[in-house]
């Protein structure tokens, strides 16, 4: 399994994890069971985690699909710089923002998922990779070669007039040499 | 609009059924969660209890179907024996993957809410035992606190939290074990992953050995209780349940209730399936032990390899496909590749475009930096080959065939079968006009089915018969020095790409004037279009079928996909 990028894995698996945890704050909070302070904490603990997965980084090889509408958030993720781009912040964040979530039955999977999502971008760290923002590239015409922009400076490569005129009379002698070589077309 | 029921229509149903028998579950299952027998639970659990067991039987009837579309040996063995009769249910076959992911989207959209009604299940029983000594559901908890056998709720103690008891139940930990092996399985399987890193997909999707091992052992603790019919008898929630205080104490009417669990269900559902599958997975051992041997690799520009093989008992139709192995590169990953060449030939190929990890390897592995290479000493395994879509090709009177890039493989090798039916056999064959439409990106690519369909425009020539077939190869891209020579070589009898006398078109079919034309031929006909090519390009002709498929003339569309 050389070349996969374990960071696009562990990101859906971390945005699957911040809605399960919103789902099951949610729940604990209208259904005001016990301890429902933690299901509070599972509402603002995966709004977060979504909002921050949300925006698919960008592949080290082959095309980004982004997620519709995660133009925003692309922005205000790459805002933070070094601690959006590393993997072991992430890994270490989301070990960290899973743990109040045990605490309670209505977000204890939440919990769990978010702990295996953490250790997905804990081996994407390892592996080196980052997290890169994908960003609308502006459009760079290729520039025309040298050789359309300017007329020709020299004469095209051939011995001077008077050897070139035909004469009919020495045509084996008539024939001559480039002295330049020429090379065909491109076929 | 266009005959939508001859493209669809059948799928459609299939699918109304489908939700039919789902919703008659839930509505059913929840009914019968609302009778007297469950009076005493429901004063605890409210609605809850009926909302878990809903989605539970609707679980249960679609984890009996997951299995199935996927079980590819035993679809070919039906398609076959279906095809015979009627073409069109044989065709519903070919979208066994997509009925595959709904029948998964159905499970997670289930297990969701039967989670999230367990979750208030688990707290009422938590707040019943927190009760007030004085209310019906601490005293119903109570009951069975001495033999641990009659009782109603299942946590029996105060001194413990709904987490706890989650973890130490057995309804609670395969569901646990089950959830996480779904939610793996789906986080796995998005579009994004399938298509890019295939092997995280295949090996995160073997966790459903653990669901469904969970999912078998889910029920055995008997955790739902219920009221047991004697009790029932003594104690009739509708006259006993004000003097709840008063049960089996002396001289009252109302003996204290008796709670039993239901036994578990689900295998009863699953067992078949799951039998299917592991009978299944041992054909495809079995199949994989046959000895292949690789007669030829050639390796074409575009970085393509073709790979010439031969296995005992190998039989094969047009336009199907196989999965291959190789155990030195790795034991565990199948790969599917159509069979380029035709049932008539004395071996059969692939062509593989080089891609990702396996495929490179499989490149090194067979000497990829010679151009040709007689002997490749690798073992192969082969499990297939398994039909698709372009089996029928040879029942349409007209056929539309469409090929993008590496899409025209299948192609490839019902063209040579009509090429060995037509010109060595003579046979008669049903196919009346066949139209091709390869489009491609790329000139290097077309070389190694240049030669196929040079040979053949010679042969059609040969024995007059080149009005059977009609090919139209579109180059999509080309590079601005090609155009130039292009433009040069206009005139020239031969194709300056392919070296056909059928002219290269350049850029993207005008597909409604194409289907126009078509129509306007062959009024009355059934037209069958196959394509193998990127979703875009399906849903346009897909489209065009619909569109076109009036008065007379109808346009069946075909997809091939992996």
């Amino acid at each position: 399994m050389g070349k996969i990028e374990w960071a696009m894995w562990a990101n859906e698996q971390a945005l699957a994890s911040g809605l399960i945890l919103l789902t099951g704050g949610i729940v604990g909070v209208a259904g005001q069971f016990a301890g429902w302070q933690f299901a509070a904490y599972g509402v603002a603990a995966g709004v977060f985690v979504c909002l921050l997965e949300y925006p698919r980084g960008r592949r080290a090889k082959g095309t980004s699909v982004e997620r519709t509408g995660q133009y925003c958030l692309t922005v205000c993720v790459k805002a933070f710089g070094p601690i959006t781009r590393n993997y072991y912040v992430r890994a270490f964040l989301h070990a960290a923002l899973c743990v109040p979530g045990g605490f309670m039955l209505a977000t204890v999977l939440g919990c769990v998922c978010l702990g295996i999502a953490s250790l997905i971008y804990l081996l994407a760290a390892i592996r080196g990779e980052q997290w890169l923002p994908i960003l609308p590239k502006t459009e760079t015409r290729e520039k025309p070669r040298e050789s359309i922009k300017e007329p020709p400076q020299n004469p095209p490569p051939r011995p001077p007039a008077d050897l070139r005129r035909k004469r009919l009379e020495d045509v084996e002698g008539a024939a001559y040499v480039n002295p330049i070589p020429v090379t065909g077309s491109e076929d | 609009m266009g005959n939508w029921l001859a493209n669809d229509g059948l799928s459609f149903f299939v699918i109304l059924v489908w939700l039919g028998i789902n919703a008659f579950l839930f509505v059913h299952f929840y009914m019968q969660f609302l009778v007297e027998r469950w009076f005493y639970s429901r004063a605890i659990l409210g609605q809850a209890l009926p909302w878990a067991r809903a989605p539970a039987a609707c679980l249960n009837f679609n984890c009996m179907l997951i299995l199935l579309p996927v079980c590819r040996n035993l679809l070919s063995f039906l398609r076959g024996s279906i095809q015979v009769s009627d073409r069109s249910a044989a065709r519903q076959l070919d979208r066994n993957l997509t009925f595959h992911k709904l029948v998964a989207y159905m499970i997670a959209l289930h297990t969701a809410i039967h989670i999230l009604a367990h979750l208030f299940n688990f707290e009422r029983f938590m707040d019943a035992q927190l009760d007030k000594n004085d209310t019906l559901q601490y005293v119903l908890s109570q009951i069975g606190n001495g033999d641990n056998r009659s009782y109603l709720n299942p946590i029996r103690t105060k001194d413990t939290n709904p987490t706890y008891v989650m973890f130490t139940t057995i309804a609670g930990l395969t569901g646990v074990f089950m959830t996480l092996a779904l939610i793996l399985m789906i986080t796995s399987s998005t579009e994004v992953i399938r298509r890019s890193y295939f092997e995280v997909f295949w090996f995160t999707h073997h966790l459903f050995v653990i669901f469904f091992i969970g999912l078998v052992l889910h029920g055995i603790g008997r955790i739902v209780r219920g009221q047991t019919p004697t009790s029932f008898q003594e104690n009739n929630p509708a006259e006993c349940e004000k003097y709840y205080r008063e049960w089996g104490k002396n001289g009252t009417f109302c003996p204290v209730p008796n709670f039993a669990g239901n036994p578990p269900m689900t295998w009863k559902w699953v067992v078949g399936p799951m039998f299917l599958y592991l009978c299944e997975r041992v054909v495809r051992f079995v199949r994989s032990q046959q000895k292949v041997v690789i007669t030829k690799v050639v390796m074409h520009p575009s970085r393509t390899l073709e790979l010439q093989m031969r296995m005992k008992g190998f039989k094969m139709e047009v336009g199907q496909y196989v999965f291959m192995q190789c155990p030195s590169i790795s034991q565990l990953e199948w790969h599917p590749f159509t069979l380029t060449s035709a049932p008539e030939e004395d071996h059969f190929s692939v062509h593989i475009r080089i891609v990702g990890d396996w495929t490179e390897a499989l490149y090194k592995a067979c000497g990829g930096d010679k151009t040709e290479y007689t002997a490749c000493s690798m073992q192969m395994a082969i499990d297939g080959p398994f039909g698709t879509a372009s089996e029928d090709v040879f029942r349409y009177e007209v056929v539309m065939l469409v090929g993008a890039g590496i899409g025209v493989t299948p192609f490839a090798s019902i063209l040579k079968s009509v090429w060995y039916k037509y010109v060595q056999q003579n046979a008669n064959v049903f196919t009346r006009k066949i139209y091709f439409y390869w489009l491609c990106p790329e000139t290097e690519a077309f070389e190694w089915f240049a030669d196929l369909l040079q040979s053949l425009e010679g042969q059609m020539v040969e024995k007059g018969l080149t009005d059977f077939l009609s090919c139209n190869i579109y180059l999509t891209r080309w590079k601005e020095s090609e155009a130039a020579h292009f433009t040069v070589h206009h005139e020239a009898e031969n194709d300056p790409i392919t070296g056909l006398k059928q002219k290269t078109l350049y850029g993207k079919p005008n597909w409604t004037t194409e289907f126009n034309n078509i129509a306007a031929k062959h009024n009355g006909a059934k037209v069958g279009v196959f394509l193998c090519g990127p979703l875009g390009l399906a849903k346009t002709l897909g489209k065009q079928c619909r569109t076109h498929s009036v008065s007379g003339v109808k346009f069946i569309f075909n997809k091939e996909n992996f």
